[in-house]
C-alpha cells in the first residue's frame, strides 16, 4: 500500500515535471531564435546603430571632450560649416578624389580584364600580381609610396628623370598631392576591379560573340553592343562600392601628407579626426561626420535600389 | 598576316612585362631598401641592386620600436575577433536561415542597415563612449565593435539555407540534438563559407590602421600597422631602411597566407564583390 502510494507519487512526480519541462520546452522553442541573433544583434545596435544616432545628436552641441558641461547649440555648428571655406574645399577634395579613383580605376579595370580575358598561364599570373595590393594593409602602402615618392632620392622621381622630366615634390606640392593620393589608390583597388569585371565577362554567353562575328561587327561595335551592356550591371554596383570607399579615404592622409600642403589633400574623414581629437571641437567635427552619412546614405540607397532592379530582371 | 601576329605578341610581351614592373616593382623596392644601408638608401641615382646587404635595418626596427609588444597585441586582437565572430555569426545565420519568427525580417534588416555604417563615422561617438567606461586603450575597445560581422551572417546564412532538409531529418530521426545537428550538418557543409569569412576577417583586422589608431591613445594595445607607423619620426630623419624593414615584417604574413591560399581568397574578395 505505501509502496503504491510512492509509486503512485512519484509517478505524478513524474509527469508532473513532464509538463513542466514540456512548458519549458516550448517557452524555449518561442525565444530560441530571438536567443540565437540576440549576440549579433546587440554587437550591431551597439556598435553602429546607436553610434549614428548619436552623431546626428552630438552635431547640435558644443563640446571640447574634457569638459562635463555640453552646450546646446541647435543648428549652429551646421551654420558655421556652411560658412567655412575651408569645409569646402575639404569637399572639394573629397569629390575631386573620388571621381578621379573611380574613374581611372574603373577604366584601367575595364581595359586591363579584356587584355587579360583568356586563360592562360600568364594572364592568370598576372591577374593574381594586380590583385596583390589589395589584400595588402592601406597603412602598408602609404610606408611603401611616402618611400617611392620621397622627392629627394626617391624611386619614382629617378623613373621620370629617365624620361629627362626633373624632380617633382609629389606629395609636398599642392597641385600634385591629391592627384598622387589618387594614383596609389588606383594602384592598390584596380587588380580587385580587374577580377570582378573578368568574372562578368566570364558570363557573357559564346553565342552572342559568334553571332556578333557572323554579322561582320567590327571589335569596338562589338564591344560597344556585347560586352558593355552585358556587364553594365557590375560595373554599376563596382562604381558605387569604390565612390563609397574614396568618401572614406584616410589613411593615405594621415600617414602621407597629414591633409597638407595648404590643405590641398584634406577630405571629409580626416576633417572629422583633426577636429575632433587635435581641435576638440566634438560638435564641429559630427557636423561633417553628419554630412558623410547623408552622402554615404544616398550612394546606399542607390546601391540597394540597383539590387532590387536587378533582381526583378532575373 | 605573319607580320601582324608577331608585331601582336611583341606587343602583349611588352605590355605584360611593363604591368608586371608596375605591380611587383614597389614590392621589390620594400625589400630591397629595408637591406641597403642608410647610406645606399641615399644615393640618387638609386642602385637597383645594393652593392652591400645588410640585416642591420631589422634589429634596428626591433630596437627602436617595442616591436614584439604590438606583434603580440595584433595576435590577440585579430584571434580574439576571429573567435567571437564564429561565436556570434554561427547561431545568428542559423536563426535566419532556419526559423521562421516575428520580426525575423526587421531583425535581418537591422544587421544589413549596420553593414553599411562605416567606422569612419562611428569613431567619435564610440571614443566618447569608451572613454566614458573606462575602456581606452582596452583591448575590449578594439575587440568589441568587431565581434559580429553582418557580411558573415549574410553570406553564412545563404550557406545554411541549402542544405538540405532531408539531411536535417535524418539527424533527428536518429535523435540528435539541435546543436549536434549544427555541428555535424550545417557546420561541415558550410565549411567553405567559414574558411573564406575566416581569411576575410583575418586580412581585414590584421591590417587594419584606422582603428587602433584613433581608438587609442597609448601604445598599450596599439596593433602592428599603428607601431610600424611610428618609425617614420624615429628622432628626426626618415630612416627609410628600418621603415621598409617594419613593412617588411608587417607585410610578410599577409602574403604567406595569400601565396599558401591565393585561390580562395580570390574567390572571397569577388565574392564580395558582386552579391
Amino acid at each position: 500500500m505505501l509502496k503504491n502510494e510512492t509509486a503512485i507519487s512519484s509517478m505524478t512526480n513524474k509527469t508532473v515535471s513532464d509538463v513542466r519541462k514540456n512548458a519549458g520546452h516550448s517557452v524555449w522553442k518561442k525565444i530560441k531564435p530571438y536567443a540565437f541573433v540576440a549576440p549579433a544583434l546587440s554587437i550591431f545596435l551597439i556598435f553602429s546603430i546607436y553610434p549614428a544616432f548619436r552623431i546626428i545628436d552630438l552635431s547640435l552641441y558644443q563640446w571640447n571632450l574634457v569638459s562635463p558641461a555640453k552646450d546646446f547649440v541647435g543648428f549652429q555648428n551646421y551654420v558655421n560649416l556652411f560658412h567655412d571655406p575651408e569645409f569646402f574645399e575639404t569637399l572639394r577634395n573629397t569629390i575631386l578624389y573620388t571621381v578621379l579613383t573611380v574613374g581611372l580605376s574603373l577604366s584601367l579595370s575595364l581595359f586591363l580584364a579584356i587584355y587579360l580575358k583568356n586563360d592562360t598561364r600568364v594572364n592568370r599570373f598576372l591577374q593574381r600580381l594586380i590583385f596583390s595590393p589589395y589584400i595588402v594593409s592601406l597603412a602598408s602602402i602609404s610606408f611603401l609610396w611616402l618611400w617611392l615618392m620621397n622627392s629627394d632620392v626617391g624611386f619614382l622621381n629617378y623613373i621620370i628623370s629617365l624620361f629627362g622630366i626633373g624632380k617633382v615634390d609629389w606629395l609636398g606640392n599642392p597641385h600634385v598631392a591629391l592627384f598622387s593620393l589618387v594614383l596609389i589608390s588606383v594602384w592598390k583597388t584596380a587588380g580587385y576591379n580587374t577580377l570582378i569585371v573578368l568574372a562578368s565577362l566570364q558570363v557573357i554567353p559564346k553565342h552572342l560573340y559568334e553571332a556578333a562575328a557572323l554579322d561582320h561587327a567590327n571589335q569596338w561595335r562589338t564591344f560597344r553592343k556585347i560586352t558593355l551592356p552585358m556587364i553594365s550591371p557590375t560595373l554599376f554596383f563596382i562604381t558605387i562600392v569604390d565612390i563609397i570607399s574614396s568618401f572614406k579615404v584616410f589613411e593615405t592622409i594621415q600617414i602621407m601628407t597629414d591633409g597638407g600642403p595648404q590643405n590641398a589633400t584634406n577630405t571629409l574623414v580626416f576633417a572629422i579626426y583633426e577636429y575632433g581629437f587635435k581641435f576638440y571641437k566634438i560638435g564641429y567635427a559630427s557636423s561633417i561626420g553628419v554630412v558623410l552619412l547623408v552622402i554615404i546614405s544616398i550612394f546606399t540607397i542607390l546601391y540597394f535600389r540597383g539590387l532590387a532592379s536587378k533582381v526583378h530582371y532575373q | 598576316m605573319l607580320f601582324s601576329m608577331i608585331f601582336h605578341k611583341a606587343g602583349r610581351c611588352v605590355m605584360n612585362t611593363l604591368l608586371a614592373l608596375i605591380f611587383f616593382f614597389p614590392f621589390y623596392w620594400m625589400v630591397i631598401t629595408s637591406f641597403k644601408t642608410l647610406g645606399d638608401t641615399v644615393l640618387f641615382p638609386p642602385e637597383l641592386i645594393p652593392s652591400t646587404i645588410q640585416w642591420q635595418s631589422y634589429i634596428d626596427a626591433f630596437k627602436a620600436i617595442p616591436f614584439l609588444h604590438f606583434l603580440g597585441n595584433s595576435l590577440i586582437v585579430t584571434f580574439s575577433i576571429l573567435i567571437l565572430q564564429m561565436f556570434t555569426i554561427i547561431p545568428a545565420a542559423y536563426a535566419f536561415a532556419r526559423y521562421e519568427f516575428k520580426g525575423s525580417r526587421f531583425l535581418f534588416g537591422i544587421a544589413m542597415v549596420a553593414m553599411m555604417i562605416p567606422v569612419q563615422l562611428t569613431f567619435l561617438p564610440l571614443f566618447i563612449l569608451f572613454s566614458q567606461l573606462g575602456l581606452i586603450n582596452s583591448y575590449a575597445s578594439l575587440i568589441l565593435p568587431f565581434a559580429s560581422s553582418a557580411f558573415g551572417i549574410f553570406m553564412l546564412r545563404q550557406a545554411f539555407k541549402q542544405v538540405p532538409q532531408e539531411l536535417v531529418e535524418a539527424a533527428r530521426m536518429d535523435h540528435a540534438s539541435e546543436w549536434r545537428i549544427i555541428c555535424k550538418v550545417f557546420l561541415p557543409l558550410a565549411r567553405p563559407v567559414l574558411v573564406t569569412l575566416a581569411l576575410l576577417t583575418f586580412i581585414s583586422t590584421w591590417n587594419d590602421y584606422f582603428w587602433p589608431l584613433v581608438l587609442t591613445t597609448s601604445d598599450a594595445v596599439r596593433t602592428l600597422p599603428v607601431g610600424i607607423a611610428s618609425l617614420r619620426n624615429v628622432e628626426s630623419g626618415m630612416y627609410y631602411n628600418t621603415l621598409m624593414a617594419g613593412n617588411v615584417m608587417l607585410i610578410l604574413p599577409i602574403m604567406l597566407v595569400f601565396l599558401y591560399a591565393q585561390k580562395q581568397i580570390i574567390k572571397a574578395f569577388t565574392y564580395m564583390g558582386d552579391k
